[in-house]
C-alpha cells in the first residue's frame, strides 16, 4: 500500500538547512496498521507530511498503490486514496465552519453526490449524532473536534489513513474512545494506518508492526509482539521501552 | 424562533445555526453599553440622511443676507451662516454626503486591503516582495498629502474626494490582511483542505478571508472617524465638496473668517463631525468584542 525508500526530507538552505529525515525506508502492507514511534523531533511526522504532500523538500521515492508519488503534485486520485488525522483538533477545523460546512465541502470537493445523505452516515461513522451537524467547532470537546476530523478524513473514502498522534491532545478516557473508534472504523472499511506516536502503548495497542525513529533515522522495524515481549534488538529501542514503562524504584 | 431555539446547543437546520451565531454576537454586542451608543447615534444619522428633506426646517441653499450670522434662536435653531442660511438644515441635508463619503471609502479600501494583502501573504515570494513594496511607497507618504495630490490631478470635487481617501487608505489594511494570512496560512485546517484537493483560490476565498473580514471590519470602524475627518480636511481646503453644497469640512472652512465673533457657524459642523466620529469609534470597540475569534466565546 505504501512504501518509502531512502526517503530525505530537509528543511531550509545551507548553511541553515536541517536534516529532519535521513534515509527512511519501509513498507506497509495493504490492511496493516504500523505504527512510527520515536521522540519529540526525530522526524516521525515529518515523513506524514511529506507522504501527504505537505513538504516539498524530499527526495527518495514513495510510493502509494504501487505509484510512485512526485516531489510537489498531488492528484485528485490520491487525495481520494490517502487522507490525514491531525495531531491537535483545536488547530484543524476552521473556526467560523460548522461541522456541516467542514463535510460538505470536502464531500463536494471530493467529487461525491448524494451529500445530504451521506453526512448524516459520516456522523454516525464516527460516533456523533445528527445533532452534531450544524454545531461550530467551540461548541464541540476536544474528542468531538478529533471525530469530526477523523468524519473529514473517511469522506473520501480513503484506503489509507495517515494519523499524526491523533489522541496526543487529548484527555485519558478520550483517548481510549478515539483510538477504539480507529480501531472499529479500521475493521469496519479495510483501512491501512500509519500512525505517528510517543506513546510506546498506543502503538502496541493499535498497531501491526513499527519503526523506532531517532534523530531522523529508522532504528529498528519490528513487530508488536517483539515489543510486547521486549526483545527488542537495538539499545535505544530498549531505552525507549524502559522509558515508557515508568521510573523504576530504585 | 424564540431566544431558546436562537441559543440551542444542537442546532438542527443550517439556518438556526446561521441565526444562533447571529444572535450570539449581537448578544454580546447589546452588552457593551457603550457600543450601542454608537450604534444608536449611527441609525440616526442614517435615518436623518434618508429623511433629510422632510427633516430639514429650511432648504440648505436659502440665502437671506439681511438675517446673517444670526446666533441659535428658536427661529435657527443653530444660527445662520455668512450668508444667512440655516445652519441645522445645512447640518441635516450635510448628512447624506457624510454618509455617501463614509460608505464608499469603507467599500472601497478594505476590499482594495484584504484582496492584496491575503494574495501577498498567502502565495508569498516574489508576489509578496512587489505587492509589499507597492504598499510600502504608499505608506511612505502622509495620507492627506497623496489624497491632496490625486485630488489635484483628478480635479476638485466629492467625487474625486472621496476616491482619492479609498486609494490611499487601503495600505494598512493590505499590511494587517497579510498578517493575519501568514498566522493563518500555515495552520493544520489549510492543510487540512489542501489535503481534499482545494485549489489556491478557493483556500483564499473560503477559508482565509473569512478569517481576516472581522478583524478589517473592526479596523474600518474605528478608521472612519479618521476617513470623516480627512475628507472635512479636503473640504476645507477647498478640494472636496464644492460651494454651496453642505458639506461639514467645507461649513467649518466657511466659519474660520468669523470664528472669534460668531462661533457657531464653525463650532455646529465641528460638533457634528466630532458626534459622528465618536459613535464610529464606540461602534467600533464593541465590534471588536464580538468578532475578535480570539477574545470570543469558549
Amino acid at each position: 500500500m505504501l512504501t518509502v525508500d531512502r526517503l530525505n526530507v530537509w528543511f531550509g538552505h545551507p548553511p541553515d538547512r536541517v536534516d529532519a529525515v535521513k534515509d527512511a525506508s519501509f513498507t506497509v502492507a495493504q490492511g496493516e496498521s504500523f505504527g512510527l514511534v520515536g521522540e519529540s523531533g526525530s522526524g516521525k511526522s515529518t515523513i506524514l507530511r511529506a507522504v501527504a504532500g505537505l513538504i516539498d523538500t524530499w527526495s527518495g521515492t514513495i510510493e502509494v498503490a504501487g505509484r510512485a508519488l512526485a516531489a510537489r503534485k498531488r492528484d485528485r486520485a490520491f487525495y481520494k486514496t490517502v487522507q490525514m488525522v491531525f495531531q491537535d483538533p483545536y488547530a484543524s477545523l476552521h473556526p467560523r465552519h460548522s461541522v456541516d460546512a467542514v463535510l460538505s465541502e470536502t464531500l463536494r470537493l471530493q467529487g461525491m453526490d448524494d451529500i445530504d445523505r451521506r453526512i448524516p452516515r459520516l456522523l454516525d461513522d464516527v460516533g456523533l449524532g445528527r445533532g452534531f451537524r450544524f454545531r461550530y467547532p467551540h461548541q464541540l470537546s476536544g474528542g468531538q473536534r478529533q471525530r469530526v476530523a477523523i468524519a473529514r478524513a473517511l469522506a473520501a473514502e480513503p484506503r489509507l489513513l495517515l494519523l499524526d498522534e491523533p489522541t496526543s491532545a487529548l484527555d485519558v478516557s478520550v483517548q481510549a474512545e478515539i483510538l477504539n473508534l480507529l480501531s472499529d472504523l479500521r475493521a469496519e472499511h479495510g483501512l491501512t494506518y500509519v500512525m505517528v506516536s510517543h506513546d510506546l502503548s498506543v502503538v502496541g495497542h493499535m498497531c501491526d508492526r513499527l519503526a523506532v525513529m531517532q534523530a531522523g533515522r529508522i532504528v529498528e522495524v519490528m513487530g508488536v509482539d517483539a515489543l510486547r515481549q521486549g526483545t527488542a534488538r537495538q539499545d535505544y529501542t530498549r531505552q525507549l521501552i524502559a522509558a515508557s514503562q515508568g521510573y523504576a524504584r530504585a | 424562533m424564540n431566544r431558546a431555539w436562537l441559543l440551542s446547543d444542537a442546532p438542527q437546520t443550517r439556518r438556526q445555526a446561521r441565526m444562533g451565531a447571529l444572535y450570539q454576537g449581537w448578544l454580546t454586542f447589546r452588552g457593551n453599553k457603550l457600543a450601542m451608543l454608537g450604534l444608536i447615534v449611527l441609525v440616526l444619522l442614517i435615518g436623518m440622511a434618508v429623511l433629510a428633506p422632510w427633516l430639514a426646517p429650511q432648504s440648505p441653499f436659502t440665502q437671506n443676507l439681511a438675517g446673517r450670522l444670526q446666533p441659535p434662536s428658536a427661529e435657527h435653531w443653530l444660527g445662520t451662516d455668512a450668508l444667512g442660511r440655516d445652519i441645522l438644515s445645512r447640518l441635516i441635508h450635510g448628512s447624506r454626503i457624510t454618509l455617501f463619503i463614509v460608505g464608499t471609502v469603507a467599500l472601497i479600501a478594505p476590499v482594495i486591503g484584504l484582496f492584496i494583502g491575503t494574495v501577498a501573504g498567502f502565495a508569498g515570494g516574489w508576489v509578496d516582495q512587489v505587492l509589499m513594496r507597492i504598499t510600502d511607497i504608499f505608506l511612505a507618504f502622509p495620507k492627506l498629502i497623496l489624497a491632496l495630490a490625486f485630488v489635484a490631478a483628478l480635479g476638485a470635487s466629492i467625487t474625486n474626494a472621496v476616491l482619492a481617501l479609498a486609494l490611499t487608505a487601503w495600505p494598512p489594511y493590505a499590511r494587517l490582511a497579510r498578517a493575519e494570512t501568514l498566522t493563518i496560512r500555515n495552520a493544520d485546517f489549510i492543510a487540512a483542505a489542501r489535503l481534499q484537493g482545494a485549489g489556491p483560490l478557493r483556500l483564499l476565498i473560503k477559508h482565509i478571508w473569512p478569517l481576516c473580514v472581522s478583524s478589517l471590519i473592526v479596523r474600518v470602524a474605528l478608521d472612519m472617524a479618521g476617513i470623516i475627518l480627512s475628507a472635512a480636511g479636503l473640504g476645507f481646503l477647498g478640494l472636496g465638496a464644492q460651494p454651496p453644497m453642505p458639506e461639514w469640512g467645507a461649513m467649518i472652512s466657511d466659519g474660520r473668517t468669523y470664528i472669534l465673533d460668531f462661533w457657531w457657524v464653525a463650532a455646529m459642523p465641528g460638533i457634528a463631525i466630532f458626534i459622528v466620529s465618536m459613535a464610529f469609534n464606540l461602534l467600533g470597540d464593541g465590534l471588536r468584542d464580538v468578532l475578535d475569534p480570539k477574545g470570543a466565546k469558549e
